[in-house]
């Protein structure tokens, strides 16, 4: 493992991802990418009693999908990197107390996904741990009356908005040679432009996903093309061309291959405002569809955005900005491909 | 070609926001908030006519049963689509108040009947409380002295 330029590691030992698994709710199995979920629930609840033990659910449907595909026993496993938007990370904790396996709780808003992804690739390369799960959710009711309103509450929200996905993804890393390669992860800093609309998260994180990208090609001295894919987390219909504009003024033109997740999750008529956010909007696009993508050969080498808007009710209400942070992970095609 | 840096960028960006539809917002809200005091109307008609009601008494009831349509409105979850269709023509009636006080008794459900729902009850709706006392006070201070002066 080395340091390349100012804030990139590259796994030199190769880091592999061995199985994924997801779980979504009802909007996204009823979206563009429901064939490539493992698990839908058709309703919010997840057959819980509540929306906090839904959520739990999801993470750990996601994480015995994972488990399972790989044929793997949970007792093998080192390390649990997990993350979620709640208070004290409860889910995360909660799963884990369930699960047994030794655990570090990881917060980056939305962007904790990659951010799971590339502490654990490090920790993989580095032999602190032979195998790791990284596991991240969100879920829209936890997440809508954590950081603004009751759910049956009829406040109306602006199109800037995004609808926060409701699933889990979970990413089983080891050394163990397989078709998905973890090649290299840049780390972001926190960049805050002032933006202070909440329901504007787009807008927050686009300036985080630009450093986070331009630095990414810088270290790795690469253009956009070396990049199959360069997809975003939830950056959404107003964030997305913030990103390519602002790229666009610093010599990159990334508009022939950027996806945003937020996009690809929902069908634009589905009721989500600019699009969808979250923990899981990257990481079940990404365990999903972008996997598959990379096994069956049409993508050689992608680049996954993770993007997380840091936002706390407490401190828009003290009139601060919200600050945004992006963490970058690049996924390629392994040595061993069926 | 606009140029990002952080100073302009609030500016910089509104560029990109679609723009909230003022005009049809308003019809909207007009229209929404219009029938639900038109839905009050017949329902006072209801208590004048078949009730016995005086047309000064029958407001007690008809914003009683009003309360009680919202809050089922929102148990069945409609509400929150009204409101985000309607936007302040469901917020400002006092349907609206009701939604507010309901939406959040079911959130806090979860936390148990003393510490979630009445501790949080009037989570959304207590400034409208503090601030409806408030003003109350206000002008009924400023009406005595203007009655005892003139």
């Amino acid at each position: 493992m080395t340091k390349t330029g100012k804030q990139t590691w590259s796994f030199n030992k190769s880091v592999y991802i061995q199985s994924t698994g997801t779980a979504v709710g009802p909007l996204e199995g009823q979206g563009p990418l429901k064939d490539t979920f493992d698990k839908v629930y058709n309703e919010l609840h997840c057959n819980e009693d509540n929306w906090e033990l839904a959520e739990r659910r999801l993470m750990l449907d996601a994480v015995y999908q994972c488990l399972q595909k790989a044929g793997v026993d949970k007792s093998n496993i080192d390390l649990f990197l997990a993350g979620d938007l709640l208070n004290q990370n409860v889910t995360g904790n909660y799963v884990a107390r369930q699960l047994g396996i030794p655990l570090i709780g990881m917060f980056g808003a939305c962007s904790t996904s990659m951010e799971t992804l590339a502490t654990g690739a490090a920790l993989i390369e580095s032999g602190y741990a032979k195998q790791a799960i990284a596991a991240v959710s969100s879920h829209n009711a936890t997440a809508e009356r954590q950081f603004r309103y009751p759910t049956e509450y009829g406040g109306q929200k602006p199109n800037t908005a995004t609808y926060t996905v409701t699933g889990s993804g979970a990413a089983l890393l080891s050394s163990n040679p397989s078709p998905v390669k973890v090649e290299a992860a840049t780390i972001g800093k926190v960049v805050d432009y002032g933006i202070t609309d909440a329901f504007d998260m787009g807008s927050a994180m686009a300036p985080a996903a630009r450093d986070t990208i331009k630095t990414h090609l810088e270290d790795m001295g690469r253009v956009p093309t070396d990049y199959d894919l360069i997809v975003t987390g939830d950056l959404s219909s107003v964030g997305t061309p913030i990103l390519k504009d602002m790229l666009k003024d610093d010599g990159y033109h990334i508009a022939e291959v950027h996806k945003d997740c937020g996009l690809l999750i929902y069908h634009s008529e589905q009721p989500v405002f600019s699009g969808g956010s979250g923990c899981a909007c990257s990481a079940v696009v990404t365990y999903g569809k972008l996997i598959n993508g990379i096994k069956d050969g049409t993508y050689k080498r992608i680049l996954v955005v993770a993007t997380g808007a840091l936002m706390s009710p407490t401190m828009i209400q003290q009139k601060e900005s919200i600050p945004g942070i992006a963490h970058a992970v690049v996924l390629a095609k392994g040595e061993e491909s069926e | 070609m606009s140029d990002f840096n952080s100073k302009e960028y609030k500016k910089t960006s509104q560029g990109y926001q679609p723009k909230p539809a003022y005009f049809i917002n308003a019809l909207k809200a007009f229209i929404v908030g219009g029938l639900i005091c038109v839905l009050g109307e017949l329902i006072s008609e209801m208590y004048i006519h078949w009730f016995g009601f005086k047309e000064k008494n029958a407001g007690d009831p008809t914003v009683a049963t009003l309360i009680l349509l919202s809050a089922l409105a929102t148990g069945f979850g409609v509400y929150d689509r009204l409101g985000q269709f309607a936007g302040a023509g469901s917020a400002v009636p006092v349907t609206g108040f009701a939604n507010s006080i309901t939406s959040a008794a079911l959130e806090h459900k979860s936390e148990g009947l003393v510490l979630g729902v009445a501790t949080n009850l009037f989570k959304l709706a207590g400034s409208v409380i503090v601030f409806g006392v408030v003003a109350a006070y206000v002008l009924g201070v400023i009406r005595f002295t203007w009655q005892a002066l003139f």
